[in-house]
């Protein structure tokens, strides 16, 4: 139990308090709603404790800012919504490919573009998995609490630190903007990862030789140690190699971290699912909806249960390939007109039958919706 | 035990904060709450609505769907937000800003919230105690202390105004009901 009083905290501030918590002593960002809470509560807390908040010009150089700071071996941060991430989007696969742990944070509102700031949205999913270019490994993460929020962002430097890569943070102005009643942890309970360092001397150090676990060893700038960084494709000395032999290497061996440590990576809590014949299959706040939804129905002796991925990239495959020979329907209650039920789709194949439950209009689905939905495919 | 709260008026009326203080009131006295919002892109001028589930249990949707009680500060607020109000609710209105009485199935309270703050505790900023006082009085969802407490918390520079704001919108409530 923790020794932590109950207080009303906001789930924006819970990311920023998670940030800290997790050893973040850099953010760069431009304030953008709905998530300049993470910017200001940053901006008071980081010089508290000799960390460095920024205000930039612009998201682009935010997001390359942050970049810069973690190469100095600093835990970095940024923290956008939609329109932040779009221009993001290039310098996030810069990080991929040079792999530079750091989180961005979206709290997602309704676009595209400018788009509706203060009402929520689910619409950045695919872009969170595809909007830089190339053929990159992400990882990305959609609490659906305030207390949440604070243990994921955690979970996302982790996460980061530990397979140096990229960490999208997906929050929903829902979950950005509300005030919960939280215990939050006590900080001694709290796990963290902090990257491999360097451990041969400044004149061995190959910055892109990877250990058995798929992942190199990681200099910091300042320690001694001369290093190439460089978005082309490099072998192991850092240095540009467009070779066809080492980018099949590369590519492949920037995938093969992630995907060898699924187990480690992929969070899904699952709900009333042991008998279930219906699933649904929610994340971010349209999960709470569902979760009250099928309390409701169990009340009324529905046989349906909830999946609520935590990590949404790397998709869940397994979990959903496994219910779907289990439930006859999959129901996918999503802020968006269809982007993660694909991915249902595409693993389910004929095993269940998927429908969606969407909304766009900037409101949270309620789950009266769900309930009928449920009704509905009975 | 499961209260739903619609706080609704105008931007600038401090909606949102009396809703934080009325959730952080509810924490302090031992239970859940969640508070949400919803607000136009403007910060100031338009149409405000603050959210807050009180409950002993978990609150998994946090939104309110039929709201228990309703606090209306503006007329647009109170047009607006009148039908998502339960049948038999609270409806608490403004009666400086609104004067339009239109047959809502609820229990009425009128309460002249903004003149008692601006006549009476000498601040209109403090309407929003004022009323957050009166919600107290009428539903008695939270003790007093524990909402003074969560007021003064909020405001530590500005204790008395907001003591005497608080005893106002309370007096006022009571009032009401003993009629």
């Amino acid at each position: 139990m923790s020794k932590n009083k109950p207080i009303l905290m906001q789930g924006n501030e819970a990311c920023a308090r998670g940030a800290l918590a997790a050893g973040c002593r850099f953010f760069a960002g431009y304030p953008i709603t709905p998530s300049s809470e993470i910017a200001e509560v940053l901006s008071e807390e980081l010089p508290k404790i000799g960390g460095r908040f920024i205000q930039m010009e612009d998201e682009i150089a935010s997001i390359a800012a942050v970049i810069g700071a973690s190469l100095t071996g600093c835990k970095s941060m940024t923290a956008t919504s939609g329109p932040g991430l779009s221009l993001k989007a290039e310098n996030i696969g810069y990080a991929s490919i040079a792999e530079v742990p750091c989180v961005i944070v979206d709290v997602q509102r309704v676009g595209p573009s400018t788009g509706g700031p203060t009402a929520p949205s689910q619409g950045d999913v695919m872009q969170a998995r595809w909007g830089t270019h190339g053929d990159h490994p992400i990882i990305a993460l959609a609490p659906n609490s305030v207390k949440e929020t604070f243990e994921v962002t955690i979970k996302a430097f982790n996460l980061s630190e530990q397979f140096r890569v990229p960490v999208i943070l997906l929050l929903d102005e829902v979950i950005g903007h509300m005030r919960e009643r939280v215990v939050l942890p006590d900080i001694d309970s709290i796990q963290i990862i902090d990257r491999k360092k360097a451990t041969v001397p400044p004149e061995e150090y190959l910055p892109y030789k990877p250990d058995k676990d798929g992942v190199p060893e990681m200099a910091s700038y300042g320690d001694g140690y001369r290093f190439h960084v460089t978005g082309l494709t490099h072998d192991e000395t850092g240095f540009p190699n467009t070779g066809s032999e080492n980018t099949d290497y590369l590519i492949r061996r920037l995938h093969e971290k992630i995907e060898k440590n699924l187990d480690k990576i992929i969070m899904v809590d699952e709900y009333f699912m042991d008998d279930a014949e219906i699933a649904l299959f929610a994340y971010g706040s349209p999960s709470r909806s569902s979760l009250s939804a099928v309390r409701k129905a169990r009340e009324e002796g529905i046989k349906v249960g909830l999946i609520r991925p935590v990590t949404i990239w790397p998709f869940p495959a397994e979990v959903v390939r496994k219910a779907a020979r289990k439930v006859k329907k999959i129901i996918v209650p999503e802020m968006n007109l269809g982007q993660l039920i694909g991915e249902v789709e595409k693993h389910v194949k004929s095993d269940a039958e998927v429908i969606g439950l969407n909304r766009v209009d900037g409101e949270l689905i309620t789950p009266q919706e769900v309930m009928e939905k449920i009704k509905e495919v009975l | 035990m499961r209260l739903e709260f619609r706080l609704s008026g105008t931007g600038g009326q401090g909606l949102i904060t009396a809703g934080i203080i009325l959730a952080e009131a509810a924490i302090n006295a031992g239970k859940n709450a969640i508070q949400t919002q919803s607000y136009g892109p403007e910060a100031r001028g338009g149409a405000s609505k603050s959210e807050v589930i009180i409950s002993d249990g978990e609150i998994d949707y946090p939104k309110v769907t039929e709201a228990d009680v309703l606090l209306a500060m503006s007329e647009e607020a109170y047009k607006k937000y009148k039908t998502g109000l339960k049948k038999g609710g609270i409806l608490i209105m403004d009666s400086t800003i609104i004067e339009e009485d239109s047959g809502v199935d609820a229990r009425v309270y009128k309460i002249p919230i903004t003149k008692l703050a601006r006549e009476e505790a000498g601040k209109t900023i403090v309407a929003n105690i004022v009323a957050l006082g009166a919600i107290a009085a009428i539903t008695g969802v939270v003790p007093k202390d524990a909402l003074e407490k969560a007021v003064f918390n909020r405001f530590p520079k500005a204790r008395e105004l907001n003591r005497k704001a608080l005893d106002i919108g309370y007096k006022a409530a009571q009032k009401i009901q003993e009629e």
